[in-house]
């Protein structure tokens, strides 16, 4: 903290990288005094690394019709009597292996989720910027837009945005485009947060020497943002960036469930949920409960890694 | 406070008044009302009439202040599936809703406020490092995965509770019948409650346990305690007020979220609701509900953040001077 | 008599791995009514030692060793009930900065009265009576209006007569003030320091004032404590610290002061800063800063001893004594 205010005006120098290596070992230190990260980091890791190799570890494709049997539907897992050996997780109700199912389904469910996440960063960074440093007229409406933006919940906006759209389109070509409606959706409802955490830090730089250094030195505002002081609003943006993750595959669930997201046939883990919410009070609970308990571990090891970066870090953040 | 309150009146119309433009829209591009009175085979000329006596060829001012002034009086169109008018439809959902979110609120304030507290007060304990860790845990399952949860635990595998509408009620008066007046309306609430609840209540305590722990830094808590005050009277007269501020503020931004969580938990439960009419009118195409639905939640979401602000304005001192002078 | 008693009083902050030292045994006493201002640079220890007195220490601060008798009893020793019936009522405190001492949700009037109920038995109405009492003892003007406004609606300077107010509530017998003016305007400094003078002068409170300012300790107090590094390095009657100082540190503050200095030419400030307190130099903390700095100062920390009217901690007024009383040995 002192590290970075004391620190006298270097004029318009790159941030040495030997201040870059101080920070890692910090963060670096942190992390290997701390279980519960190093649990979380691995279990994200692991949860990420086999979602993204599905097609290479998956035994079946869930999207190939050729593979999916309807005869196989509602095999129980393999620890249940009455499984089959070759479905270890049991299968769903169009009988697809779940196991693949629930591979493919936690890639798109990250993939939404991170997509989401960069458009809220670059909509919400640049308005962020933007704002503080125009400040004036400009900057009291765009944070008033974000204020009712705000206000009007995320996923509120997205269940009415979808639901309209479906209505519009119906729900076959809607089906076709539903990861871009929803990156779409879930990533600009949520800009606010990003622009109202980079305003705060912007007006708190923009005080400070070495930009007035720079803007003497005749560099232009664009330069100015992007090196100067966009650098020093990484701690914030970074400790927002994991929880928004983690909101954002929350949301993609909640839209799949509801029958605004992800189609049954190209299902994430929301709509792998729903479509298994309807045999559970005929007992066949696996559909739902296992990808539902990968669904919360992952979220769970995003929001504590969140946890421990934000502890770590300790920025300033925009609450309420 | 009169000049505050006026602003916040005409800035409740503002937003109403952008609300039934949206719903407007809405109206004229989502289905074919034509088709959906008089069926597709009709001949082009009896369109076109009807077209005439329906208004629908009027320039878009005078069908927006048509329909406004419809709005106004209540008319909000007629359902196409119920036959019935769609404020009518909607009304008779509204009870289950609110009973539903009056239980959430019930267990969000009851329970957010004193766990905030004492986890902010002794942050160190056991206790309170269960309850943080219960809620990341919280805040980390959605709530329509915490609905069916408790419904394959408690419904299916216990069967401690019923797992769907919203069994015996009481007839209070006109539209209203109450969960609340009867043992089985309370074991039909009990679970969707919880569920609706589930988020909201960890984040609430999060909230209120960093928000309380940065005011006893501060020094105006410093100072009471070199008054010599005892720390029941720091805690919960110093230090609270203040606390509940920022809370109360997050509290209004969380209403639109509330309403968007009574349709996942309403689908979950089959509460005959609100939530769950809006997405049957979805997937029916039953614009006119549709409408209706956005127009009646954007009401009750522009009142219930109006009297939010007149709250914050009452509890904080600084507000009222303030903006009475801007 | 004396009031307070402060012996070999040690403060540490516990940090993640060894806890660091922030003040070192210091020792000091404050008599009936007696006036002491304690001077030096900003993180000198001079608010922590006002903190410790009332046990108020903020985390990770804490007290190691040492006594504080107050009144004959150790507040180190005391039961957290025990601790808090002083504080506000035997001792008060002033704070800094009056826009953020007082509770911005509670009425002037609220938090008036609950000072009065935690200490006295006393209705609500008796509690109002004395606290409109004690604002027309601060120079409040219209005293029944202000009890039920909020800090808010009040100025800084108006704030601050108030918190004196309080402190002043219960009749205690010490008041610390920790630098009550620096966050006011200069224009009314001047009259809340010399509201507090008169207050304690008429009603016998010892005061403890804390700041970095030496013209308001040479008019306000009669005794001065100067703090460099968490300990205190010089100490004696204000008149003779602020006429004749001894140790090189003191020489330093008043020379840098503008009035020593001619018009026209630079302020004589003392060079470099103070070391934090993870990178103590070893023996006299001073010795990086110090033009006399020799081998020894480098090595050990010099005891206090009497030089003339003070108390001081200075291997080379210790030199000079030697050579004087050598001098006079020789006569």
């Amino acid at each position: 903290m002192s590290g970075q205010t004391a620190e006298p005006a270097v004029i318009a120098a790159p941030r040495p990288s030997r201040f870059r290596a101080v920070w890692d070992s910090k963060i670096g230190y942190n992390f290997r005094r701390n279980p519960v990260a190093i649990a979380s980091m691995a279990i994200f890791l692991i949860i990420t690394g086999l979602a993204f190799f599905a097609p290479l570890i998956a035994p079946y494709n869930p999207y190939d019709p050729a593979q999916i049997d309807i005869m196989n539907s509602e095999y129980p897992p393999s620890w249940v009597a009455g499984s089959l050996p070759e479905f270890w997780l049991g299968t769903d109700d169009q009988g697809r292996d779940l196991w693949s199912t629930i591979l493919y389904g936690t890639r798109l469910s990250i993939i939404i989720g991170v997509c989401a996440v960069l458009v809220q960063a670059v909509l919400g960074i640049s308005i962020g910027l933007i704002s503080g440093y125009v400040g004036g007229r400009t900057d009291s409406i765009l944070m008033r837009l974000a204020d009712i933006q705000l206000s009007f919940s995320t996923l509120m906006v997205a269940i009415i945005f979808l639901a309209l759209t479906q209505a519009l389109f119906g729900s076959e070509v809607f089906g076709r485009y539903a990861v871009v409606f929803l990156i779409a959706v879930i990533g600009v409802a949520e800009w606010p947060q990003y622009a109202r955490t980079v305003r705060a830090t912007v007006l708190a730089e923009k005080k400070k020497e070495y930009v007035d250094s720079a803007r003497v030195l005749g560099f232009g505002p664009g330069r100015i943002m992007l090196r100067h002081i966009l650098p020093n609003s990484m701690s914030p943006i970074f400790v927002i960036s994991t929880v928004q993750v983690a909101n954002a595959i929350i949301s993609e669930a909640s839209l799949s469930f509801l029958g605004l997201g992800m189609p049954p046939s190209q299902p994430s883990l929301g709509s792998l949920i729903s479509s298994g919410f309807d045999y559970i009070l005929s007992g066949s609970w696996w559909i739902t409960v296992i990808p539902g308990v990968v669904l919360v571990v992952l979220v769970l090891v995003i929001n504590l890694l969140g946890d421990w970066i934000r502890d770590v870090l300790n920025p300033k953040l925009y609450r309420g | 406070m009169f000049a505050y309150l006026v602003k916040r009146i005409l800035q409740a119309i503002a937003v109403m008044l952008a609300i039934s433009m949206i719903g407007f829209a809405i109206q004229g591009n989502l289905g074919d009302p034509l088709r959906e009175l008089l069926g597709q085979s009709v001949s082009e000329e009896v369109r076109q009439q009807l077209r005439e006596d329906l208004g629908l060829n009027d320039p878009f001012l005078v069908q927006y202040m048509r329909f406004l002034g419809n709005a106004l009086q209540g008319d909000l169109g007629t359902s196409y599936f119920f036959k019935e008018p769609a404020l009518e439809v909607i009304l008779k959902k509204f009870p289950a809703t609110m009973e539903l979110v009056f239980g959430a609120t019930l267990i969000i304030v009851g329970l957010s406020v004193p766990l905030g507290v004492y986890t902010a007060i002794r942050p160190n304990s056991i206790a309170s490092k269960v309850i943080m860790a219960l809620s990341i845990v919280g805040i980390s399952i959605p709530v329509f995965l915490t609905a069916i949860l408790m419904i394959y635990l408690f419904a299916v595998e216990l069967g401690w509770m019923p797992s769907f509408g919203r069994g015996e009620t009481v007839h209070v008066f006109g539209y209203w019948d109450t969960n609340f007046l009867s043992a089985d309306g309370w074991a039909h609430i009990i679970m969707p409650s919880v569920a609706l609840s589930s988020i909201m209540l960890p984040l609430f305590v999060r909230l209120i346990r960093a928000e309380m722990m940065d005011v006893l830094q501060s020094e105006y808590v410093r100072f009471a305690r070199a008054k010599g005050i005892a720390p029941w009277r720091i805690y919960f007269i110093h230090a609270l007020k203040n606390t509940m501020l920022p809370v109360i503020t997050v509290g209004g931004v969380q209403i639109g979220t509330m309403v968007a969580y009574t349709i996942l938990t309403e689908t979950v439960f089959s509460w005959p609701g609100m939530g769950s009419m809006f997405l049957e009118a979805v997937n029916r195409v039953d614009t006119p509900l549709i409408v209706a639905y956005l127009i009646v939640v954007g009401f009750i979401f522009v009142i219930t953040n109006t009297i939010v602000d007149l709250i914050y304005g009452l509890v904080n001192p600084t507000v009222k001077l303030s903006r009475m002078g801007a | 008599m004396t009031l307070l008693s402060v012996r070999d009083l040690t403060v540490k902050f516990a940090t993640r791995n060894e806890p660091v030292t922030a003040l070192h045994g210091i020792s000091f006493d404050i008599a009936q009514g007696e006036r002491v201002g304690v001077v030096g640079e900003s993180g000198a220890g001079k608010s922590i030692t006002g903190f410790a007195l009332m046990n108020l220490l903020s985390k990770p601060g804490f007290i190691d060793s040492g006594q504080i008798l107050f009144e004959g009893q150790d507040v180190t020793q005391m039961s957290d009930r025990a601790v808090r019936k002083l504080r506000g009522n035997r001792m008060a405190m002033i704070f800094q900065d009056p826009m953020v001492t007082l509770n911005p949700v509670l009425t002037i009037g609220q938090q008036m009265i609950e000072t009065l109920r935690a200490h006295r038995r006393l209705s609500y109405d008796e509690a109002r009576q004395i606290a409109l009492v004690k604002l027309k003892g601060v120079y409040i003007p219209s005293p029944e209006e202000r009890l039920d406004q909020y800090p808010h609606e009040l100025s800084g300077g108006m704030r601050q007569r108030i918190v004196i107010a309080i402190a002043l509530l219960l009749d205690p017998q010490l008041i610390i003030a920790d630098e009550p003016t620096t966050a006011l305007d200069v224009t009314i400094q001047a009259d809340i320091m010399e509201l507090l003078l008169e207050l304690c002068r008429s009603n016998m409170v010892g005061l403890m004032l804390i700041t970095h300012d030496l013209g308001v300790v040479s008019q306000v107090t009669e005794r001065t404590l100067v703090m460099y590094a968490g300990r205190i390095i010089e100490s004696g009657k204000t008149r003779a610290i602020i006429n004749d100082p001894q140790h090189p540190y003191t020489q330093g503050l008043i020379n840098a002061l503008p009035q020593q200095t001619p018009p026209g030419t630079r302020l004589r400030q003392i060079p470099g800063s103070m070391p934090t307190l993870s990178m103590m130099p070893s023996g006299c903390p001073f010795n990086p800063r110090c033009e006399l700095a020799t081998d020894l100062c480098r090595a050990n920390m010099p005891d206090i001893t009497q030089f003339g009217e003070v108390q001081v901690a200075c291997h080379e007024v210790q030199r000079l004594q030697a050579d004087l009383n050598t001098a006079e040995a020789a006569q």
